[in-house]
């Protein structure tokens, strides 16, 4: 159902962090390392954070731990009571070499560090210590009472939050030609949740390493990773959800409603053209649901309609069927907005919400393109450009003319 | 208010008597009142914003928001620190009847709680130690109140469930009491790690709030804290939808074939008992329980003609419905957590001596799930109506399964059904949502037909 990958950054973006990483390795090297005891704490801390990473989780943060002793290294101006004098390049080249360290079981059991977290973590750090580090070295926030310091810390970390959602959004359109503002507020999204916890993390830890000295570290993970923890079982819970709600979505399919795999095709096919159209990543989770789900209905149907196919029956019968679904549906204890979008999908487009013209439009096409053969595709596609009277929302068939001419998935045929 | 006992009534009076005293003497000039305010203000605030329909924490188990009242515990004299609980229990939402009684309860409980460890922690000079942020001593006092307050709440839990004011209101009972022996059991094992990281918590906030930095900075440690409550609402909501949706598998199958209406729950609670009695750890019961649910989804794929059809099959009608383990383990093997469960589904129609289908497998070449499925499915079927059968008495479906073990169904597994029924009886559940309706004693007393299960 992952037709469509997490983005991957601009090479652009992995120059930069390159650069960034050669440059501050190098004048570390030159340099020597200043207060080893607190580089090395920090550091271990940052790599413990990498161990405890889980790829594949749904999560955006995959290492939360590590992401805020990083930041709180970059922020860091004091120890137990005494001033650090670590810059730039040095916070850039702990932070980095932890992080390769931390990744070195995960390399070893074969899913590498991807590059993309690395540079993302580099550049972040390296824009939070270079707000910070030069201004607090020339003794700039000396006269900042402690309030407002602490107010300081905050505001710099949610600026590096907000930069960090930005640079994760522009790859995002420019590959898929997703609407920037839906992109970046999923993003934005991203940090209010598991982000919010490692920017105040980040803040907390080094106002407290320069209250109480190191050992404020281990105490101020504690939360982090009961964080970590709950937001690693929410994820879990939710991608069982997804496979229940796909098997479901295969009763029909099992029981000779509707063709093998259709189902799974018009949910990925529905999820695309959905993100062309710029619904948000909660609205595209109804949507993907409501699409495997379409078909449900069918089977209080005694006698199956022939191939499944429910875009040529008489237009009380469709809906009917869509009647019955939305029963099922809502007796399943799914979102009730599944239900809704699953009733709704054999009404006049112009009564129906978008997510419900998605899926007649969607389910339309794949039913007709199966239909047509060869050239199926298109003629499926024409087929719903003329029958456009009130039948297939046009913006709708607009945009899934534009996802079939992006991606290869014209004729996904393969079960 | 409703039924509640005299006892519990004047147990909670003893309780609220006891924390009134605690608050003596009352704060006085000398006392911080700034922050005494603001974390009464930031207690009841967090309360009462967590369990709005909003952030939906209401699952949640109590006490979300202890590390700002463990914070005042180890900032503010026993008395204050005490009193910082007051508004946010007062005020705080409860649910079930009588609201009154519930919330002076709570008051009193967390007074108490509030003021021993603050107490202990300032007999062990943890004081000094936050105001001086000398890290690894700390620790101790603020271990040692951590611990008290655990104790305190576990203590004074275990005296109501004890005097009968809080066991879950069911439909049979309001106020059930607890046996006194039990009503300590697991108290303090249960909740002790969540209030030891709350503890933690609250030190931080303690330090933080003495340091340069002040409140703001103290505050900061409740985000991630809140953060994790939020992703815990929302897996527990996750989770419930996920379980009505596995539900929702079994109800496809009763839009084809009422007649088997309740059967798989049966057959779930069935395969569950079993999985007990041979003391499989807790997660597997519950895959096997599943695997019981969900063990005829298949039927799904077979015409409802026949599935309802009420007079002998042909043999040709017979091979179509005996297609349906295959059905259903082509359903289901998309789903990762359903684990072994979907071998039983595949196999729970074989038999140990190689008779049954699909595979014809024998003996320990049928999954072990498989066999715990089997023996439920059969006991259910004879304890229930069919189009072909009566039900059976259970004294005389365990008697049957124990006719045929060796040679249909493992012997093990009867047993511990045997064993099982005789011990706790055969109470099943028609859905998951319904309340049990009837309960059939163990065998030897007359049995009679479940009313409200069948069609």
């Amino acid at each position: 159902m992952t037709a469509y990958r997490p983005p991957r950054q601009f090479p652009v973006v992995h120059a930069c962090a390159a650069l960034l990483a050669a440059g501050s390795l190098a004048v570390t090297l030159h340099d020597g390392l200043e207060e080893r005891r607190v580089a090395l704490a920090f550091g271990l801390l940052i790599a413990v954070g990498e161990l405890t990473r889980r790829n594949g989780a749904q999560m955006r943060e995959p290492a939360p731990l590590g992401a805020a002793a990083a930041l709180s290294y970059a922020l860091l101006g004091e120890a137990g009571g005494r001033p650090t004098h670590h810059g730039l390049a040095q916070a850039v080249a702990v932070v980095l070499a932890a992080s390769l360290l931390g990744s070195v079981p995960h390399v070893a059991r074969g899913h590498g560090p991807t590059l993309d977290h690395l540079a993302r973590r580099v550049l972040t750090v390296g824009f939070v210590a270079a707000c910070f580090q030069p201004p607090y070295s020339r003794g700039m926030f000396d006269d900042w009472g402690g309030p407002a310091y602490a107010l300081l810390l905050l505001a710099l970390l949610s600026l590096t939050a907000l930069c960090d959602a930005v640079l994760a959004a522009v790859p995002a359109r420019s590959r898929t030609g997703r609407p920037f503002g839906p992109a970046l507020r999923d993003e934005l999204r991203a940090v209010f949740g598991i982000g919010s916890a490692v920017i105040a993390t980040g803040a907390v830890m080094a106002l407290a390493v320069a209250v109480v000295g190191l050992w404020a570290l281990p105490v101020f993970s504690v939360p982090l990773l009961l964080a970590q923890m709950s937001f690693r079982r929410y994820a879990a819970v939710r991608a069982t959800y997804r496979q229940t709600i796909a098997s479901l979505a295969r009763a029909t399919e099992v029981a000779g409603y509707t063709p093998a795999g259709h189902a799974r095709r018009v949910a990925a096919l529905s999820r695309a053209v959905g993100r062309d159209m710029g619904l948000t990543e909660p609205e595209l989770t109804v949507l993907e649901h409501a699409a495997l789900m379409h078909d449900i209905g069918q089977l209080s149907l005694v006698d199956p309609v022939p191939a499944g196919a429910t875009a040529g029956l008489p237009d009380a019968e469709q809906r009917r069927i869509a009647l019955l679904g939305g029963a099922v549906v809502r007796r399943t204890g799914v979102d009730e907005a599944v239900a809704v979008v699953v009733e709704r999908q054999a009404d006049p487009c112009a009564e129906q919400p978008l997510a419900a013209r998605i899926v007649r439009a969607v389910n339309a096409y794949e039913e007709k393109s199966r239909e047509g053969g060869p050239g199926g595709p298109l003629t499926a596609l024409e087929d719903l450009r003329l029958a456009t009277a009130g039948e297939y929302a046009p913006e709708v068939v607009e945009s899934l003319a534009r996802v079939l001419a992006r991606s290869s998935l014209t004729l996904p045929m393969t079960g | 208010m409703e039924a509640v006992p005299a006892r519990a009534r004047v147990y909670i009076a003893c309780a609220t008597a006891a924390a009134l005293i605690c608050l003596l003497p009352p704060p006085d000039a000398g006392t911080d009142w700034p922050a005494l305010t603001l974390l009464a203000a930031l207690y009841a605030g967090c309360e009462r914003v967590a369990r709005s329909r909003f952030v939906g924490m209401s699952s949640h188990p109590a006490g979300t928001f202890y590390p700002v009242l463990l914070a005042a515990a180890f900032l503010l004299p026993a008395p204050a620190a005490a009193l910082v609980a007051v508004p946010g229990a007062l005020l705080s939402h409860v649910e079930r009847r009588p609201v009154a009684l519930r919330r002076i309860w709570r008051a009193a409980q967390l007074v108490l709680g509030v003021w021993t460890a603050a107490r202990v922690h300032q007999v062990l000079g943890g004081r000094d130690a936050v105001v001086t942020g000398d890290c690894p001593h700390l620790l101790g006092p603020a271990g040692a109140a951590v611990l008290a307050f655990c104790l305190v709440l576990a203590l004074l839990d275990g005296g109501r469930l004890a005097v009968g004011a809080g066991a879950p209101p069911t439909p049979l009972r309001q106020w059930g009491s607890v046996p006194v022996r039990r009503a300590w059991r697991g108290l303090v094992a249960r909740s002790l790690a969540p209030i030891a990281v709350h503890g933690l918590a609250g030190l931080m906030m303690a330090v933080l709030w003495r340091s340069p930095y002040g409140p703001v900075a103290a505050l900061l440690v409740l985000l991630p804290m809140c953060v994790s409550w939020w992703a815990f609402a929302q897996y527990h909501r996750e989770r419930a939808a996920h379980q009505a949706t596995i539900r929702a598998l079994v109800q496809a199958v009763d839009i084809k074939d009422g007649y088997t209406r309740g059967h798989s729950e049966r057959v779930g609670q069935a395969s569950m008992m079993i999985a007990r009695e041979l003391g499989m750890d807790d997660e597997r019961v519950e895959v096997l329980r599943f695997a019981g649910i969900l063990h005829d989804v298949g039927k799904l794929g077979v015409p409802t003609r026949l599935l309802r059809k009420d007079g002998p099959l042909t043999p040709e009608e017979r091979r179509v419905i005996e297609l349906h383990p295959e059905y259903g383990h082509e359903m289901v093997r998309g789903i990762g957590f359903l684990g072994e469960a979907r071998a039983a589904v595949l196999h729970h129609h074989e038999r140990l001596d190689g008779s049954g289908y699909p595979y014809g497998l024998m003996g320990r070449q049928i999954p072990e799930s498989a066999r715990v499925v089997a023996v439920a499915d059969a006991f259910d079927a004879m304890t229930s109506t069919r189009s072909y059968s009566r039900a059976r008495p259970v004294a005389v479906a365990l008697a049957e399964l124990e006719r045929c073990a060796g040679s249909q169904f493992d012997p093990v597994m009867v047993a511990a059904l045997v064993d099982a029924v005789g011990r706790a009886g055969w109470c099943p559940a028609v859905t998951a949502d319904d309340a049990h309706t009837s309960r059939v004693p163990p065998p030897g007393a007359p049995a009679s037909s479940r009313p409200g299960a069948r069609r």
